[in-house]
């Protein structure tokens, strides 16, 4: 456990360097938050009894979003795990007595952990003194607080999943290109990034919400709001670690199947 | 010990002519061509050899070190390193060999080469003094004191070769594999890294397979030689054995004062310039001690050397014999 601490470490350490871009991705978060929020009021004004969550709970859902983006965005890829897929450099990563799945999944928690660390905490802060309709509310009870940290851990975990069956995906495509603009362009729109899933028609929901993306971002998010609650609540964490299992055994299955077939590229 | 039977291997490569036209013709069939790097391959190494594996560019070198170090299956045939099949057992295999891919970078690009190392030493659980110890041998053998601070994306190639043959060996590995280690390294680099490789082999008892071009390398670290060609094993031996098989002349220099003199049959001065010979002898005729005596006895010789087939050319030879 320890040897993949200090790569977590390394990596984590190594992601809160990059100051600059902390500040410009705030700043494009910030204004991205602000500006669907302000597009949903409008929508709201024009006609209150078609919205299906609350004012309030929208406005956490979409704060909430952009505070946590780096937490479950898929287009946050590691681009050094590509890199060394497609040059061959994986080679030395196999040379060590390592479990690739594990080192690649921990680098990723890692990534993903400093971006958010970086940027998480002025967004939640503006968006909870914000004047109210924009402003984020705070949580229900320290209970609902405890639930959302815990799905939105597991989020976090489903979302890493999904990404290393990607990476994985490069061993047998040798170019990650085509994957990576599918993916991120379907998963944006399936886990709720461009519009929230409580907002789309209802028998679309019902799918949408038991595929594994909408684990990603959409459960926590309406965990936090108490838009789920309930038996209903329990579903959707029962959910999100059903499909966690499954991505993690998908991912390691066909890394299983990548490395015994693998052609280490480059002499 | 490494013992491998019967290995193969084989790879399917796309193919297809240059243009607008194939390329769009391969969008819809494409051709695949079976490539052979191994093809039967077998051999036997001991603990504390020092392999010299030679053959050209695409005989399949780099796949037999990859199979051996447990990336790459094979598609048929056994190889067992220390009691283990590396591919099946990778982990607890790969924790006792060190691998340096001569044209590839295991140190971390942007920070300080000791950082790496200071992982290694978590990945392959090296204890604190082992560590240290270790540490500090190869940082006086390899003269690494000056560069361990500096980040790996600002050091020389020499400096990260020597960077990368102790990362490779931190953890004390039973085998080294060295995969094309002295690539593009100037002469002071190429002689500090072979000399540094026979110390380990010498003191730790390392077991070092040596993959290169470098016919200086082979010469000046290995005893035997593994020549492999278009995937087949095609000489396994001594490089004495090799020299003595392949080099039937040898070239004696020397700088002699007085006229002409006669040599025996089998020997002929090649060039002659102002007090200067060049002599081939051919030795299945005659030998190079009886050539020299004779031109002793005729003039007064002031400097004389001898020369085998120099090994560059003895592996022309081999490759143009064995049709590779």
């Amino acid at each position: 456990m320890k040897k993949y601490l200090s790569f977590f470490t390394i990596r984590f350490l190594n992601g809160l360097q990059y100051r600059a871009a902390a500040v410009a991705g705030m700043a494009t978060q910030f204004a991205w938050g602000y500006m669907r929020i302000k597009m949903f009021l409008a929508f709201s004004k024009a006609n209150p009894a078609a919205m299906p969550m609350e004012f309030d709970q929208l406005a956490s859902y979409i704060w909430l979003q952009q505070a946590f983006l780096a937490f479950f965005a898929v287009w946050i890829l590691d681009n050094e795990i590509f890199e060394e897929i497609r040059s061959g450099n994986v080679a030395y990563e196999l040379c060590r007595p390592l479990d690739l799945y594990n080192l690649w999944f921990v680098k990723n928690l890692a990534m993903r952990l400093s971006r958010a660390v970086l940027r998480c905490f002025p967004i939640l802060f503006i968006a909870l003194v914000l004047p109210k309709p924009l402003s984020m509310s705070l949580p229900q009870s320290p209970a609902s607080l405890i639930l959302f940290l815990i799905s939105l851990a597991l989020g976090l975990f489903v979302s890493v999943a999904f990404c290393m069956v990607l990476y994985i995906t490069t061993f047998f495509t040798l170019s990650p290109a085509g994957v990576r603009v599918m993916a991120i362009s379907l998963v944006d729109f399936l886990s709720g990034g461009i519009i929230p899933l409580p907002m789309l028609p209802e028998k679309l929901l019902f799918f949408l919400e038991l595929l594994p993306f909408a684990s990603m971002t959409n459960t926590p998010l309406r965990v936090y709001s108490g838009h789920i609650a309930g038996t209903e609540l329990a579903f959707s964490l029962g959910l999100q670690l059903l499909w966690l299992t499954v991505l993690v055994l998908l991912g390691r299955f066909m890394m299983k199947r990548a490395l015994t077939r693998v052609v280490v590229q480059g002499g | 010990m490494i013992a491998v039977h019967n290995l193969c291997k084989t790879f399917r490569v796309a193919k297809r002519n240059a243009g607008l036209k194939e390329a769009w013709k391969a969008l819809f069939r494409r051709e695949h061509e079976i490539v052979h790097a191994l093809e039967d391959v077998s051999f036997t190494i001991e603990d504390g050899e020092m392999i010299g594996y030679i053959g050209p560019n695409g005989a399949g070198k780099s796949s037999t070190i990859k199979i051996l170090s447990g990336i790459l299956t094979p598609d048929s045939g056994t190889c067992i390193v220390n009691g283990r099949v590396p591919w099946k057992e990778r982990r607890a295999h790969v924790s006792e060999i060190g691998v340096v891919f001569g044209q590839r970078s295991q140190l971390f690009w942007d920070v300080p080469v000791i950082d790496t190392f200071e992982l290694l030493k978590e990945v392959y659980w090296i204890p604190e003094r082992k560590y240290k110890s270790n540490l500090d041998r190869l940082v006086a053998l390899l003269d690494l004191k000056d560069i361990l601070r500096t980040p790996t994306r600002q050091l020389s190639l020499g400096q990260r070769m020597r960077c990368e043959i102790a990362a490779s060996l931190l953890h004390s590995p039973k085998i080294l594999f060295l995969d094309e280690p002295t690539i593009g390294l100037d002469a002071t680099a190429k002689i500090a890294v072979r000399e540094f490789i026979k110390t380990i082999n010498r003191e730790q008892k390392t077991t070092v397979i040596l993959t290169t071009h470098d016919m200086q390398d082979i010469e000046a670290l290995t005893e035997r030689i593994l020549l492999i060609g278009r995937g087949r094993i095609l000489l396994d031996g001594t490089l004495s054995d090799l020299k003595e098989r392949y080099s039937e002349t040898k070239t004696v220099i020397i700088k002699y004062r007085g006229d002409h003199f006669l040599l025996p049959d089998g020997a002929k001065v090649v060039e002659r310039i102002n007090g200067h010979a060049t002599v081939a002898v051919n030795v299945k005729e005659v030998s190079a001690s009886a050539v020299i005596s004779s031109i002793v006895n005729q003039v007064e010789v002031q400097d004389i050397s001898v020369q085998d087939i120099s090994l560059d050319k003895l592996v022309v030879e081999l490759y143009k014999e064995f049709l590779i």
